[in-house]
């Protein structure tokens, strides 16, 4: 029989499979040409999109197309101990991963030298940050009337010990017993399933890594159906059902 | 006693339009869709506006209303202006060039107003007289080429526009502040008995008393906000205090 190692419980009661109850609205920002919200249970994150616009200075634009640019932020408030504000090394890397991410389902091509803005805000934070932010930008994207070949949904694949789960939260990434966490976030797109953004932070063996992308799939089937009826104008709080 | 007469007759051509409109929405199926949704089967439907045929399916390439009829295409309702050739449009000045006037329309480009397109005598050294930076002109969409706007003045009603208020709304809805043959625009301009110039940008201009011009407003966001229900014109007229 497969050992199948010391996490085979979850911390907070969850399937392996199951995802954090999600909350999901469009049209939370009215200045903005398209917005939405969108949380992973205690991860809330919100998005905003504007243009696309004239890019300024010039030398960014590009003759044959128009370009994203995404600003991810946590808020000073987001976690325990305060963040700071402002851009940092991590919240570079996850613009430019959000950007990539997003570009690949967005028809760039038809206002060439223009800017599509995406602002992503991280209100609270309990892991899994930048998935919320990319759900919520594709919604936002969508909302704002951009042209796109279909959505894309993100989640965070775990490896805890031996135990591969979905949507993990921060007490799941601070395990450490056995082969301890493995973070790996996913964005895929909603028709092929195709990977636009693949990280992975931790370490696994190669022979499991097609069990996650497995496990991906699921997850980001349920939560595009949630960024669908969101845009169709429902609000989707889970965690008042529940209470 | 007139304005009453007027008002009445109005709501006259408003409800039968909303009734034809009505028979519309039986005729051809609408129902909201989200990027990368299948549509219908591309057997017996051909892609038109914002649609795509991918593996014997129509897939919606843009958020909006699909009309399902022979061809199958998506009417946008959120996003920004594209600007058109023909389109009556209203824009303030951003910058005074050495031939001209950069005018912000709303779109993803700068529209250029040119010296030449200017009806009347303009003194080339000193074009400032005819229009400073941060005057409103009611303008017409010249030409469109790739990553330019052409505005030109040589057709009747355009010109500057002197005073009064601009404020913007979601350019497509645009047809429900006017209402059929102009019927709610002129509900609200005789009950506050203001001018009001809407632009196809989605700006729109309104000048007249100070009590006027905020009644008009707020009665315009309310057509915004509520676009999607039935009884518009009661509910504005309900809001105007007519009857």
């Amino acid at each position: 029989m497969a050992d199948k190692g010391l996490y085979t419980k979850r911390l907070d009661g969850r399937k392996n499979d199951e995802l954090r109850p999600i909350k999901a609205e469009v049209g939370v920002i009215p200045n903005a040409d398209g917005s939405a919200l969108f949380a992973h249970g205690d991860t809330l994150a919100i998005a905003a999109v504007y243009g696309p616009k004239p890019l300024h200075p010039q030398h960014l634009q590009k003759p044959d197309r128009g370009i994203i640019r995404a600003s991810y932020n946590m808020l000073p408030f987001s976690v325990t101990e305060r963040a700071r504000p402002g851009p940092s090394r991590r919240s570079k890397e996850i613009s430019m991963v959000t950007e990539n991410a997003l570009s690949a389902v967005v028809n760039l091509k038809k206002f060439p030298g223009t800017v599509i803005d995406v602002e992503i805000l991280i209100l609270q934070a309990n892991a899994s940050t930048r998935c919320a932010g990319i759900n919520a930008a594709a919604m936002a994207l969508a909302h704002a009337g951009i042209e796109m070949k279909e959505l894309v949904a993100s989640v965070s694949i775990g490896k805890i010990d031996k135990t591969i789960v979905a949507d993990i939260t921060k007490a799941e990434e601070d395990y450490h017993e056995g082969e301890g966490p493995t973070d790996i976030p996913f964005t895929l797109t909603s028709r092929g399933n195709m990977i636009t953004h693949l990280q992975l932070d931790g370490k696994i063996q190669t022979s499991r890594l097609m069990e996650t992308y497995d496990a991906a799939i699921a997850a980001c089937k349920k939560i595009n159906e949630y960024q669908e009826r969101a845009l169709k104008g429902e609000k989707i709080d889970e965690n008042v059902k529940k209470k | 006693m007139d304005t009453d007469e007027k008002n009445t007759q109005n709501t006259e051509v408003e409800q039968t339009s909303e009734a034809s409109e009505a028979d519309n929405l039986t005729k051809k199926e609408r129902r909201l869709v989200v990027p990368g949704e299948v549509i219908v089967s591309a057997n017996d439907h051909l892609p038109g506006d914002y649609t795509r045929n991918e593996d014997g399916e129509i897939i919606a390439n843009r958020y909006g209303l699909a009309e399902i009829g022979k061809i199958v295409k998506v009417i946008p309702i959120s996003g920004i202006y594209e600007p058109r050739r023909g389109n009556t449009v209203i824009g303030r000045v951003e910058d005074v060039m050495f031939s001209g006037w950069v005018i912000d329309v709303g779109g993803p480009y700068r529209a250029f107003l040119p010296l030449m397109e200017c009806p009347r005598f303009v003194d080339k050294f000193n074009m400032t007289e005819f229009a400073a930076v941060g005057d409103a002109m009611n303008v017409k969409v010249w030409s469109v080429k790739k990553g330019s706007v052409d505005l030109s003045l040589k057709s009747r009603g355009l010109g500057k526009l002197e005073g009064g208020r601009i404020i913007k709304i979601n350019p497509h809805k645009v047809p429900r502040v006017i209402g059929k043959e102009g019927s709610m625009i002129n509900l609200i301009k005789d009950d506050t008995q203001t001018e009001i110039t809407v632009g196809q940008n989605g700006y729109i201009w309104i000048k007249g008393s100070e009590e006027g011009e905020k009644k008009a407003e707020d009665a315009i966001n309310l057509i915004e906000r509520e676009s999607a229900s039935d009884g518009l014109t009661s509910k504005v007229e309900k809001f105007l205090g007519v009857k």
